[in-house]
């Protein structure tokens, strides 16, 4: 039953794999979850644990667990001490920040398909979550607008010119961000200073993850370009650099930063921010092992490659620039990315240097008598935000290897 | 029959390479070799392995680079001065046995890259003379593909095509067809042969015998980092001079 019948004299253009009869999902499950006695056995007992495992955690979220905790401080969670009438101004940087997302959107992608669509309707998303306030949903909405508008509005320039926009947004975007929390030193002005003492919660937190993750990645593939250069001081720098850097916990660097670099610093300027100096140590650290990760992709490229990129006139410069690198960093998207979720993950540590960022938040929660006891739900809320971070990253990732990957592989259609 | 008298009178030698020699490491890889080359004349190197063969040409457009000797390429001495060297290997395309195309950029892309980038051609301009080319060598049906998506054949006349893209004055080719299938050497060579005969200045390494009798002006023989023979291919099929010539003729005739 196998092959389809055709005549002998007729040669074959197109055999097709044996077919399959029957249900292909029953099948499907005798073939995998039944296939003989032990395989039986350990069905019927995953089954029922996960059935009993399962049936524990629902009963802890639906029945046991008092969610008051949560709702009572989320805004406390979201944004830490960032005064309540100042709010608007994380607001308006939210809706520019969809505004640069709807541009990029257009700019990068050649159609829409279905992951840029989800990526597109997160604000929508979480709009739709039961913890959002009404406040909170009408500015998500908003959000999910400007993204729109943003994306049809760009549609009427060139496409040359949109990319051009775009880049120019992205790299202002985070600076502009900073700068209209911080505000002004006036009191009185529209947007009075608002020390970063006062940032917290997961606004903190995406924050430094952001901030490292722009930065680092940058300063990584010069670190890691100069490692290579026939330069010996230039090299033997960085080297030291990556070296020292990679070789002490992300921790002590933090305390360096937050505590010694006021020390060496002249005391007739003003002392450096904060939070400023957590980013720089964060961005220091990791711009270390991005700079092994790039690399490794460099190491990856075939000398073949330099050497048509140079009989083709490329300067050094150039070729790296246009030839190299795009095909080093390709390779090494995964291990960049995970170590960016590594990142976001590891800016919980800026609690031990006093910075109040979503974990600090919660412990501080917890250290309030009103909410004794309530440990379990405030870390198994914080653990789920930051598992859907790390995982839209990781998913994200995926999207961009799949989209960068062109070329790569052979083409069986060709 | 040989265009290299007629222009060596009006011309002068668009390459000199005069006792050119290079160490790797210990190893002596090229122990003095001069050449002269004529625009317009095709010149075929062949050799054992590890005969210099590949090294050299590479000095041509200092991919490597030579230690004693001098190397002049139109007009330009090659030397430790960096400045002028990617002007010189503008002037000089070279096509390399693993192709070495872009893998992450287009056909079209890797045609047209160089010349905007280096040689600051319009976009557009830089697309109709790579259409050109791919015309020219016959494959332009594959323009927006990616190279892993084309036969080896295909991907080094794409390579061809790239490198002719710069409009150099010489053409340098470093085994061109041995690194692919025996019914792929044909349409590459093709490729090569109307070039030749469109009056550029070439210098190939090969083993394809046919190729070197139906358009090289002169062929040289290497081995052992060293020119053991040259002449015309009437001189060097015919009549070798040299025992060692003799028997790599013999050696690569004989199938």
């Amino acid at each position: 039953m196998a092959l389809p019948a055709a005549p002998v004299a007729e040669p074959q253009t197109n055999i097709l794999p044996p077919g399959r009869e029957g249900n292909t999902a029953l099948r499907w499950i005798k073939e995998n979850l039944f296939s003989s006695l032990f395989d039986t056995l350990l069905t019927i007992i995953s089954v029922l644990f996960v059935f009993y495992v399962l049936r524990l955690a629902l009963d802890w979220v639906f029945n046991l667990a008092q969610w008051e905790v949560i709702t009572a401080n989320i805004n406390i969670l979201m944004k830490g001490s960032y005064p309540g009438d100042q709010v608007w101004r994380i607001w308006l940087g939210l809706y520019l920040l969809g505004a640069v997302v709807g541009i990029n959107l257009r700019a990068w992608n050649r159609e829409l398909n279905r992951s840029t669509v989800v990526i597109a309707a997160i604000p929508l998303i979480l709009a739709l979550l039961p913890f959002a306030s009404a406040n909170a949903r009408i500015n998500l909405i908003i959000i999910q607008v400007t993204i729109a508008a943003a994306y049809l509005l760009t549609s009427v320039v060139g496409d040359k010119r949109r990319r051009r926009i775009a880049t120019v947004m992205s790299i202002l975007y985070i600076p502009a961000f900073i700068l209209l929390l911080e505000g002004f030193t006036d009191d009185d002005g529209v947007m009075p200073l608002v020390k970063s003492d006062l940032w917290g919660g997961l606004l903190l937190s995406v924050l430094l993850a952001a901030v490292g993750i722009i930065f680092s990645l940058p300063l990584g593939i010069i670190l890691a370009l100069g490692r290579r250069s026939r330069q010996p001081a230039i090299s033997a720098l960085c080297i030291t650099y990556i070296e020292v850097l990679r070789g002490v916990p992300l921790i002590s660097i933090l305390f360096m930063g937050n505590i010694m670099l006021q020390l060496f610093m002249p005391p007739s300027l003003p002392p450096i921010d904060r939070v400023v100096r957590v980013m720089v140590a964060i961005t220091l650290f990791t711009a270390a092992y991005m700079a092994e990760i790039v690399r490794g992709g460099l190491q990856a490229i075939p000398k073949g490659q330099y050497d048509a990129a140079y009989a083709l006139g490329y300067s050094s410069l150039k070729s790296m620039r246009i030839i190299i690198l795009p095909q080093a960093l390709r390779i090494v998207i995964p291990v960049i990315v995970s170590q960016f979720i590594g990142l976001l993950l590891d800016t919980t540590l800026v609690a031990l240097v006093g910075l109040y960022d979503l974990l600090g938040i919660g412990q501080a929660i917890l250290s309030n008598p009103n909410w004794l006891g309530r440990s379990q739900e405030v870390y198994v809320f914080i653990g789920l935000i930051y598992w859907i971070l790390a995982t839209s990253m990781a998913f994200a990732s995926q999207r961009l290897e799949k989209t960068l990957g062109v070329g790569r592989n052979y083409d069986e259609s060709q | 029959m040989n265009r290299n008298s007629a222009a060596a009178h009006k011309e002068d030698p668009i390459i000199i390479c005069r006792d050119v020699q290079k160490w790797f490491g210990n190893f002596h890889a090229l122990k003095g070799i001069s050449m002269e080359v004529m625009p317009q004349e095709v010149i075929v190197i062949f050799g054992p392995s590890g005969s210099g063969k590949s090294t050299f040409i590479r000095t041509i457009n200092r991919l490597e680079e030579h230690q004693s000797g001098q190397i002049i390429v139109d007009g330009i001495e090659l030397t430790h001065d960096v400045r002028n060297i990617e002007r010189v290997r503008m002037e000089t395309g070279m096509v390399f046995q693993q192709f070495n195309l872009f893998p992450h950029l287009t056909v079209m892309q890797n045609i047209t890259y160089a010349p905007m980038y280096n040689r600051k051609w319009h976009r557009r301009e830089a697309e109709k003379v790579a259409m050109e080319l791919l015309e020219r060598v016959g494959i332009p049906e594959q323009a927006q593909k990616y190279p892993a998506q084309l036969s080896g054949g295909q991907q080094q006349r794409v390579a061809i095509a790239r490198a002719l893209a710069m409009q150099p004055k010489i053409m340098l080719f470093d085994e061109p067809t041995s690194a692919l299938d025996p019914e792929m050497i044909k349409e590459v060579l093709d490729v090569m042969i109307e070039l030749a005969q469109s009056g550029m200045t070439m210098i190939v390494i090969t083993h394809e015998m046919g190729f070197a009798r139906a358009v090289a002006d002169r062929l040289f023989f290497f081995d052992e980092g060293l020119v053991v023979e040259s002449g015309t291919p009437d001189e060097l099929f015919n009549a070798p001079k040299e025992e060692r010539s003799k028997q790599f003729l013999a050696q690569i005739l004989s199938h």
